[in-house]
Parts: structure tokens; C-alpha cells; sequence
């Protein structure tokens, strides 16, 4: 673009042309704007004539459903919110606006963010590119599943318990779930709060850095956001990686690892090796408990920022009712989905009477346990293995116990 | 963990859910699945262990007591299913 051989309107329309092809297939997008899309390009192609540019003006970006941007229609996946019109843009979208980039459409993903196979959207499933009939994995399936098929440049994506990293690990690309508070929150639909993250999902580390140089940053309207120094993340892109320390959690490669993936992985440490890395053996005992700490504190979090979908304000009302009561109940039962549902219940049965104690704070008392089994050994390592698909899709499988086990841990602690 | 289909029907009514029987049948097996999942934390010795309810260790921040957001009543309400004169419209709850 900044040698004038494309103008960010024909490559928004490249793009676009692909997505009518293509989107019937994959069902990747849930909302494309053409007109919308071209009213941004137009103006970065403004931009770039006057050379005010950023790495990514022009670029177009494709958004997970889960953020709100201002006149676009924004569902999270939901029969809920199915006809929400968002009126405000959220913190990532207003980033992405600040530098000129075009946002190409919203991406399909799990209702709510609940799922690890995008099976779940009210919109259908999402398609694997390079298997149609496997799963392009969850929540973030559907920006997987564009950033692979070339139906963007990049995309964005929520990962409260894996949903970055799985899907982009079964779509084959690069994914990023930042350090919990270095992405701001604000507008984009809540699942579970203390987990939630925002991180970019593209074709390259390189790509990754840029778009995190533009999500990153202090936002005072996230009570949760954090104020550091500002970082460059490509700073260390072309630095050699002697030095580097890998931390290989021996729990994540025993029982359950097929015998394929464990190939690929130790292909890929001995390439870290011959960069230059070592690999540092580690233990994080907790980790199994990862999966019943996430299946309490995710689901009762999650059943309180979900109270709000009531039919009053935004969102899904019943047509029929008796009594505000009524209207609430038929609202819920019928603008939620099954597994958003499940989850609801749980939430709340864990913080109900007689079941808090021994259930919400018991889990929260653990997942001490295991961000200290982590923290005891990042102080030492300086990455460690998260690598979030033991075994590897098979056909329209539901992500397994196992998966989670290697994701969940470094949600709880977020590093 | 012995949780009764009326107790389904209790944490439905709290989560302003609607059920049917069926729907109370699939949910009551689906939290028993859950619970006997979660079971494994009992074993847990946690004595002593402050619970982590957030990956910060950090307090809220203070702001100035300031207005900082600009009343936007049409804007917001043009979302909403029902409104009169810029007020919700639900069922009445008050004779």
C-alpha cells in the first residue's frame, strides 16, 4: 500500500469478493458491511495519500462478533442479541479506528464465547479450511477460520479458557492470548470477567505484534486494565532466541497425548533448540485441577454477567408472556442456547446457599494453588509450553478434557 | 451431592430461566455430570490458602468525582423492545 501497488479499497474488495465466495462454505462471518468496510478504506486510502500512515492503516481486520462497534450489528453469537445494533465502539475496535484500519466484518464464534468447537452459535458452525467437515475449534472459530482461508489480513479474538489458542493451533495459525489487563475490556460482551482476555489471531508472529501494538494500552473505563509502560512487541521479533528458556510441563505430555501431536511438538522443540533455546523440564502438580476450578469459577461468573439479558433494555423478548416474571423466564429460556443455558445453571448452582463454600471459594482457594505452582517457575523459564491440543480434531469432535488441562492453567494465572 | 429435581427447579427460578419438565430432567442429570466432576476438589487440602478471586493483585482505582458520561437516552434506547417516551415498557408490576 505504501508503494501504491494496491489502495486499501481494492483490497478491502479482494477480500470481500472472497468472502461471497467463500462465506456459504465456511461460514466464518456472521455480519459483513460492505458499504461500511469501503467507507473506512476510502479514508485510509486518504490517509496513505497524505502519507499519515501506521503499520496497519488500510489494512482490513476482520472482529470476533463479541465486540461492539458503533452501527454494526453485534450478536455474540445469540439468538439474544441477533438484532443488536451496537451504539457505542469498544476499546479494541476504537484502537483499530485510531490507525486507520477497516473493519472487514464480525467474525461466527460460540454463543457467548462457550464453547471450544464453534458448535454452539446460533449462526451454525464454522468450518474448518482445511478440512470441512473438522471443527475450526472455538470460541474465536470463526476469526480462525478467516485469518486461515485468507478471508482477512487478521483477525481479533477472546480467550477466557483456550478460545484463542485452540482454534488458531486446529486452523493453523498464530494466535495470542495476552497477559490478563494488557487489552482493555471495555465493549466487549463479558463471559467470565476475571478471565477474559482480547489478543490478536494472524498469519505470522510478525502480524501478531503489530496488531497487539494497536489492542494494547491503559484504558481507565476497564477497571481491570493495566498501566505500564507502553511496549513495542516487535521489538524482539528478529532477536536470537540463545537464551531463551522453555518450561515443558511434564503434566501436559502424559496420558491422553496422541501419539501424532506428541510428534509434532518434539519436531518443534528440537527446531527451539537448534535456535538456540533450552528446555527446562518442569512440574505444575495443580494443573489437573485446572479443569474443576474453570468449571466452577467460569460458569458462576458467567451467571451473573448473563443476569443482564432480561428483554427489557437490549436483546431477545418473548412475544408472549403473562407477567414480568413470566417475560423474564421466556425471554431467557428462549434467547439463550442450550450450552449457555448449562452453564447458567451451574453458575448459579455453585453460588447458591450451602454450595459457595464448598464449591466457589474451595475453587478459588486452588487456583492459588495452581497460579503458584506457575509463578514458582516463570520466575525461572521465560515462556512455558502452552500447547492447547493434545489430541488432534478429529471429525466434528467437541474439544476434549485433555485440551483444556493445557490451556486452562495459564488462564487462571494469566501470564 | 445430592441435588433433587426440585432443586432444579429453585436454581432455574434464581437464574430466571423457564423449564419445562423435560427440560429440568436434562439440566437435573447435567449438573449431577458437573458435580461429580468438581467432586476432585474436596480432596483438597487448601487450609491456610487465601482464595484468588483475580489474576491482579492489585486494588481498585480511584477516579475524580467527576461527570464523565453524557446522558445518550434515544442513542441506548433504540435497542430496546419496548419504550414509551423514553421509558421501558414491561408488564406492570404494581396495581
Amino acid at each position: 500500500m505504501r508503494s501504491k501497488k494496491i489502495s486499501s479499497v481494492e483490497l478491502t474488495q479482494l477480500y470481500l469478493h472472497r468472502i461471497t465466495a467463500l462465506n456459504s462454505k465456511l461460514n466464518a462471518y456472521i455480519t459483513v458491511n460492505e458499504e461500511m468496510s469501503l467507507v473506512q478504506a476510502r479514508a485510509a486510502d486518504v490517509q496513505l495519500a497524505q502519507s499519515k500512515i501506521h503499520a496497519l492503516t488500510g489494512i482490513p481486520i476482520a472482529q470476533k462478533d463479541i465486540f461492539c462497534a458503533m452501527g454494526w450489528r453485534t450478536t455474540c453469537g445469540s439468538k439474544m442479541l441477533s438484532n443488536f445494533i451496537a451504539p457505542y465502539d469498544a476499546h479494541v475496535i476504537e484502537q483499530f479506528n485510531r490507525v486507520g484500519a477497516v473493519n472487514l466484518g464480525k467474525t461466527n464464534m460460540d454463543e457467548f464465547a462457550m464453547g471450544s468447537s464453534n458448535e454452539t452459535s446460533y449462526f451454525g458452525n464454522v468450518k474448518n479450511p482445511w478440512n470441512n467437515n473438522a471443527v475450526p475449534g472455538g470460541s474465536s472459530g470463526g476469526s480462525a477460520a478467516a485469518v486461515s482461508a485468507h478471508l482477512c489480513a487478521a483477525a481479533t479474538g477472546t480467550d477466557t479458557g483456550g478460545s484463542i489458542r485452540q482454534p488458531a493451533a486446529l486452523c493453523g495459525i498464530s494466535g495470542l492470548k495476552p497477559t490478563y489487563g494488557v487489552v482493555s475490556r471495555y465493549g466487549m460482551i463479558a463471559f467470565a470477567s476475571s478471565l477474559d482476555q482480547a489478543g490478536p489471531m494472524a498469519r505470522s508472529a510478525e502480524d501478531l505484534a503489530l496488531l497487539l501494538n494497536v489492542m494494547a494500552g491503559f484504558d481507565e473505563r476497564d477497571s481491570t486494565s493495566l498501566q505500564r509502560e507502553t511496549e513495542d512487541y516487535t521489538r524482539d521479533l528478529n532477536k536470537p532466541l540463545n537464551g531463551l528458556r522453555i518450561g515443558l510441563p511434564k503434566e501436559f505430555f502424559a496420558a491422553g497425548l496422541s501419539a501424532d501431536v506428541a510428534q509434532a511438538i518434539e519436531a518443534s522443540i528440537a527446531e527451539y533448540k537448534k535456535l538456540g533455546a533450552s528446555v527446562v523440564d518442569i512440574s505444575l502438580p495443580n494443573s489437573r485441577l485446572s479443569i474443576p476450578v474453570y468449571y466452577v469459577l467460569a460458569p458462576a461468573e458467567a451467571s451473573s454477567n448473563l443476569s443482564r439479558y432480561d428483554g427489557v433494555r437490549y436483546g431477545y423478548r418473548a412475544p408472549e408472556y403473562t407477567n414480568l416474571a413470566d417475560m423474564y423466564e421466556k425471554s431467557r429460556a428462549q434467547g439463550f442456547g442450550e450450552e449457555v443455558k448449562r452453564r447458567i445453571m451451574i453458575g448459579t448452582s455453585v453460588l447458591s446457599h450451602g454450595y459457595y463454600d464448598a464449591y466457589y471459594l474451595q475453587a478459588q482457594k486452588i487456583r492459588r494453588l495452581i497460579a503458584q505452582d506457575l509463578s514458582k517457575h516463570l520466575s525461572n523459564v521465560t515462556s512455558s509450553w502452552d500447547q492447547p491440543l493434545p489430541p488432534l480434531p478429529s471429525i466434528w469432535p467437541r474439544k476434549t478434557m485433555t485440551q483444556c488441562r493445557c490451556t486452562f492453567p495459564t488462564s487462571i494465572l494469566s501470564r | 451431592m445430592s441435588l433433587s429435581i426440585n432443586d432444579v427447579y429453585k436454581v432455574a427460578r434464581l437464574a430466571r430461566l423457564g423449564m419445562t419438565e423435560q427440560e429440568a430432567q436434562t439440566a437435573h442429570t447435567q449438573l449431577l455430570n458437573i458435580f461429580g466432576l468438581i467432586a476432585e476438589m474436596q480432596a483438597v487440602d487448601t487450609n491456610g490458602i487465601a482464595p484468588m478471586s483475580h489474576a491482579q493483585d492489585i486494588s481498585q482505582r480511584l477516579r475524580e468525582d467527576v461527570v464523565t458520561e453524557h446522558n445518550q437516552r434515544e442513542l441506548f434506547q433504540a435497542a430496546a423492545p419496548q419504550i414509551k417516551k423514553g421509558l421501558y415498557l414491561v408488564p406492570q408490576v404494581i396495581e
